[in-house]
């Protein structure tokens, strides 16, 4: 068959409907980059990147993660944490080196490394500050502090914006602003994490004294969590590897939890001596017959 | 003030240890009862074990309410395969506040909890897949994990059983869809989290297609609790078909927010009276009982039982217990924009009525609140959710739609009052012909 008549738009039926060039074939190519409505560069890169940036440390680290997992492609998870914890954010190159040690192609950790909030695609500042919006945050002054965050971390008379960084990313002092969803500490509310670390009934004054105090290279102690450190040290401690010191070890497993919220209930029951009902001298276990 | 078997307002199982100095290490749980239930249920057999638990009637703490032991009991008496035991962790159902203090303040109770049910369900492996911004329970939990492993209660032959278990902490990377079973278990095969059909349910093939369990941090903390004092002594508190005490999460307008473990079936005119009332005596308007995806209650609801039974016949759900509690200051058409952004942004995009669902549902309540509805938006708002209900490929649909239709059945003339102004802004042009006006 020739290539015209293809195109006579005939087909089994006798029809013309869908004959003829396709619309595509009328059109010039499309610069789909171009004209993509958010600046797109950090998505599309050619050739495989340069590895480097992860050393023999790191190796050594994502072949721990592997063995703790009966299958290894349950280490991807942990090891995007990693490999944030390297470079502040999911790269091409941190894609690839996940895609390395696991054997999957850089395809399939794209996939995964996009489905999941945490991974940033664009370097984060020193810190990263996470404001709960959701609904009960939000009506207890949630929505007021991450507006006033987004003005005062501004510059030029424009606001910050979710996950934009003031300052040069990375630098000491910069500090990446998001929104986030309920992040499980509603009796605290409104509450901020910065670097996951959890500072509770903010409001926005106290909201910016923080900010500001990071910017100033300070480190405020969270009301629960470990003493304040950077985005990624955070992010090296969500792939499983905690401070090899003992005395930094033990400091961050017993930074505060008792806040005074969590301890209402069983607060008031102590002080009014509300128990529970008294357990059975003995409870043995019940018999049954061998199947 | 109480009779004779009624338990006290407040029983602090779960949070008895919390007020303790140095909570969440080996040494404090030990000197009080910890790791003694794992040497009574390690003398005992697996089938002894879920026989206890099911006759304790512990429910599953996460929302769904299933019967723990009954759950257990689906998974096979072999060992054809390696069974798996893997921990729900990813509180994120907004609300719900009470795992996360659990784990920061008595990790040790779940790690207990976790080497009885593995045991009780021959498995050798067990996963704790914790919330990637819990980080301080994630620290929390590794060093409990590594305390038990020098104590000898992890590991090889444990305690001269001869029974082996090893217990990874995981973290997951921010989705809340992940805390839907079998999306967890894509999860943390490190997939994208997104749910699976089912059947074939977790117990037949889970995790690697492996017989899997998943439980809530609430349920399996409550375990080493039923085998040191029975089922009796567990059924003393809640009700029948809702026994033991749970952790009431009570936050928003209240004068005292907090965490309150009481019996099953308390009230929110109960809790509200431990909380010290609504905050500054501004009156209640409405609350959810277990989280945003449990259909609202107002303040007629005060005195239904907030057990399973109890908040179902109300026409919600009990769900995780997170007791959200709005005065009257508060709009419900833009809480509820607020909640369905928060289904759009977190739904996995696997199945039609709630990706597109979600999105449309935000568009609409959007406009409305930006005083640029109509009535019919109503009607439309209402059709989509019948289109996602029942109809989505998870629960995420269905709670999404929670607050809607719930907001909307008590609190419609809101709605319509949002319209009313938008009504005014364009007056209806009286005696022009439709379609003819420029």
């Amino acid at each position: 068959m020739s290539a015209e008549s293809l195109n006579t738009g005939k087909t089994y039926g006798g029809s013309s409907v869908g004959g003829g060039p396709t619309h595509q074939e009328t059109v010039p190519d499309v610069d789909v980059v171009k004209i993509a409505p958010v600046p797109a560069e950090h998505l599309v890169e050619e050739g495989t990147p340069d590895l480097s940036v992860f050393d023999a440390k790191t190796v050594e680290r994502a072949e721990a993660i592997v063995a703790r997992y009966p299958q290894s492609r349950s280490a991807l998870l942990p090891m995007l944490h990693l490999v944030q914890s390297v470079e502040g954010r999911v790269s091409q190159a941190g894609i690839h080196f996940c895609a390395e040690q696991l054997g999957l192609t850089p395809a399939e950790v794209s996939a995964v490394a996009t489905f999941y909030t945490m991974y940033k695609r664009k370097t984060c500042g020193e810190h990263l500050v996470s404001v709960c919006t959701n609904t009960l945050c939000a009506v207890l002054g949630g929505d007021d502090i991450y507006r006033r965050l987004g003005e005062h971390l501004g510059a030029d008379g424009k606001r910050l914006g979710h996950n934009e960084t003031a300052g040069e990313p990375g630098a000491p002092g910069s500090i990446t602003l998001e929104h986030a969803e309920c992040l499980a500490a509603c009796d605290l509310g409104p509450v901020i994490q910065v670097n996951y670390e959890y500072f509770d009934n903010q409001t926005v004054d106290s909201a910016v004294e923080l900010v500001d105090k990071l910017r100033n290279g300070e480190r405020p102690a969270p009301t629960r969590g470990a003493p304040l450190r950077d985005f990624r040290t955070a992010e090296l401690e969500l792939a499983g590897f905690f401070p090899e010191d003992e005395a930094e070890y033990q400091a961050g497993v017993d930074g505060p939890s008792a806040a005074v919220e969590t301890l209402r209930g069983a607060k008031l029951a102590h002080e009014r001596g509300w128990v529970a009902p008294a357990m059975p001298d003995e409870a043995p276990l019940p018999e049954v017959q061998k199947k | 003030m109480s009779t004779p078997n009624k338990p006290a307002p407040v029983t602090p199982v779960l949070t008895k240890r919390w007020l303790s100095p140095n909570s969440w290490s080996i040494r404090t749980y030990e000197q009080l009862e910890g790791y003694t239930a794992i040497r009574k249920a390690l003398k005992g057999t697996p089938e002894q074990l879920v026989e206890l638990v099911k006759a304790s009637g512990l429910r599953g703490r996460g929302g769904a309410g299933f019967p723990a032991g009954v759950k257990w009991s689906f998974m096979p008496p072999n060992e054809d395969k390696p069974h798996y035991l893997v921990i729900n962790a990813d509180e994120g159902e907004p609300g719900t506040c009470k795992d996360i203090p659990l784990m920061m303040a008595d990790p040790h109770s779940l790690i207990e909890g976790c080497i009885i049910a593995s045991y009780a369900m021959r498995a050798h492996h067990c996963f704790i897949y914790v919330r990637g911004e819990a980080l301080h329970c994630i620290r929390r939990l590794n060093a409990a994990v590594r305390e038990a492993y020098d104590a000898g209660y992890l590991g090889k032959d444990i305690l001269g059983s001869g029974y082996d278990l090893d217990i990874v902490v995981h973290a997951g990377a921010g989705a809340y869809i992940c805390g839907e079973e079998t999306a967890l278990l894509d999860s943390l095969e490190g997939r994208r989290g997104q749910p699976r059909l089912k059947p074939p349910f977790p117990a037949a093939a889970g995790l690697y297609a492996a017989p899997t369990t998943v439980n809530n941090v609430e349920t399996i903390a409550s375990v080493p609790f039923i085998v040191n004092g029975g089922s009796d002594w567990f059924r003393t508190m809640g009700t029948e078909k809702s026994p033991g005490p749970k952790i009431y999460s009570i936050s928003g307008h209240v004068t005292n927010p907090g965490q309150y473990e009481a019996p099953l079936g308390t009230t929110l005119r109960e809790l509200l009276d431990m909380a010290g009332g609504m905050k500054d005596g501004v009156p209640l308007k409405f609350w959810t009982p277990g989280g945003s995806s449990t259909p609202m209650f107002t303040a007629e609801h005060l005195d239904v039982p907030l057990d399973f039974e109890g908040a179902a016949e109300a026409g919600s759900m009990l769900g995780t217990t997170a007791v959200m509690v709005f005065n009257e200051t508060v709009s419900v058409p833009w809480a509820v924009m607020k909640w369905t952004q928060f289904y759009e942004h977190e739904s996995c995009g696997k199945c039609t009525p709630c990706r597109e669902g979600t999105y449309w549902l935000t568009g609409i309540l959007e406009r409305m609140v930006a005083g640029e509805g109509t009535e019919s938006d109503i009607d439309t708002l209402l059709d989509i959710c019948d289109n996602i209900l029942g109809r989505s490929f998870c629960a995420l649909g269905d709670g999404a739609v929670s607050p809607i239709t719930s907001g909307i059945k008590y609190f419609r003339n809101e709605f319509l009052a949002l319209c009313e102004k938008n009504r005014k802004r364009n007056p209806e042009l009286v005696g022009a012909q439709p379609g003819v006006q420029s």
